[in-house]
């Protein structure tokens, strides 16, 4: 199963939550697959998913699930050890990790080799890191948000794409109806 | 210290509910001021980007937000910046310390300084630089500014604003 099976799979799970979307591919499968109001999705800036969800979680009490990948995280790796040390048990970090830079042309990354980002997340101070397998991410992604507790997900899978179109919506667009959502 | 005292009551004045940094000696004092306010969240970031990002989620959020980095971070926060920051036109004031400026003991920190003012105004953002202590009272009016004009604001503040008392 590929990434896009994934958020193909999670669109009714996810329904009426709010959703940070990484860059590029992800985003673009969320907005082809399962667009909504509640959906922020990053048009740039690689690596930041993980900290927008945890700004997001702290400020206000509605679940948020900040969907990244492995090479994402590997960017901005100093966001699992501010994750771990500033608990909020409405957040949710999924990181499909399909051991490669999807976005860019599928070229490996450390953590489909030696790297155990799942490892990497408990050597932090995570506390429940869930490391499961493409087929399984619905009922996890589904118990985390039934938890409450703050959960960090590695959901494997193999690399692939789909052509999908770029998001066309204006950043402000983006922002303003996922605010209203945020408040609503 | 009273100039930590005023820039954080400052902060606390204009609804900054959460606060990222990454420290500087320069910031020691008014870190330990913001760790000691019970009004605000205090978010320790290891990289400034990530700092960005979690001020951006908390403004979504709907708390207001800002960060206290040192001038070096501006190499490291373009991007975040103009992609995250400037293109979702989110509000965040910027407490910099502005390392290598006069009574600066550290060569390699005018290096950055040099680059500082000319960074930001090739990017657009709305630059206030503190140099006499005096000038801290213009913080409340340059806060307000940012979340009424949705931008990233700099407020420069060099070694003889925070040792000129």
């Amino acid at each position: 199963m590929i990434r896009s099976e994934i958020i193909k799979n999670l669109v009714p799970v996810l329904s009426g939550q709010l959703v940070v979307c990484n860059i590029g591919l992800p985003s673009q499968e969320m907005h082809l697959f399962g667009d909504q109001p509640s959906n922020f999705y990053m048009l740039g800036t690689m690596g930041l998913s993980s900290s927008i969800g945890l700004g997001l979680a702290l400020a206000q009490d509605k679940t948020v699930i900040a969907i990244d990948g492995d090479g994402s995280v590997l960017t901005n790796l100093g966001t699992l050890p501010t994750i771990a040390n500033n608990v909020r048990d409405n957040f949710i970090l999924l990181v499909i990790d399909n051991g490669s830079y999807g976005s860019t042309g599928d070229q490996p990354t450390y953590a489909g080799k030696k790297t155990s980002l799942a490892a990497v997340a408990s050597a932090c101070g995570c506390e429940n890191v869930i490391e499961c397998q493409a087929d399984e991410a619905v009922s996890v992604v589904e118990k985390a948000i039934a938890s409450k507790q703050m959960t960090i997900i590695i959901c494997k899978c193999v690399s692939g794409n789909i052509p999908v179109p770029v998001i066309t919506l204006d950043p402000v667009v983006i922002r303003h109806r996922f605010m209203q959502s945020v408040q609503a | 210290m009273l100039l930590d005292k005023i820039v954080i009551d400052a902060f606390e004045k204009n609804n900054i509910e959460l606060v990222t940094t990454v420290p500087c000696k320069q910031l020691s004092g008014v870190i330990a001021e913001l760790e000691a306010r019970a009004s605000m969240m205090h978010i320790p970031a290891n990289k400034e980007d990530e700092g960005m990002g979690i001020c951006a989620g908390a403004f979504m959020g709907g708390k207001r937000s800002a960060i206290i980095m040192q001038n070096t971070a501006i190499g490291v926060t373009i991007n975040t910046l103009v992609t995250l920051t400037q293109f979702y036109r989110l509000p965040l004031p910027m407490l910099i310390s502005f390392r290598g400026e006069l009574r600066e003991p550290v060569a390699c920190q005018v290096e950055m300084a040099v680059h500082t003012k000319a960074l930001l105004a090739q990017l657009g953002i709305p630059t206030y630089h503190f140099h006499n202590p005096d000038d801290v009272h213009e913080l409340d009016e340059i806060l307000k500014y940012t979340f009424m004009c949705n931008k990233p604001v700099a407020i420069l503040t060099d070694a003889s604003f925070w040792k000129g008392e």
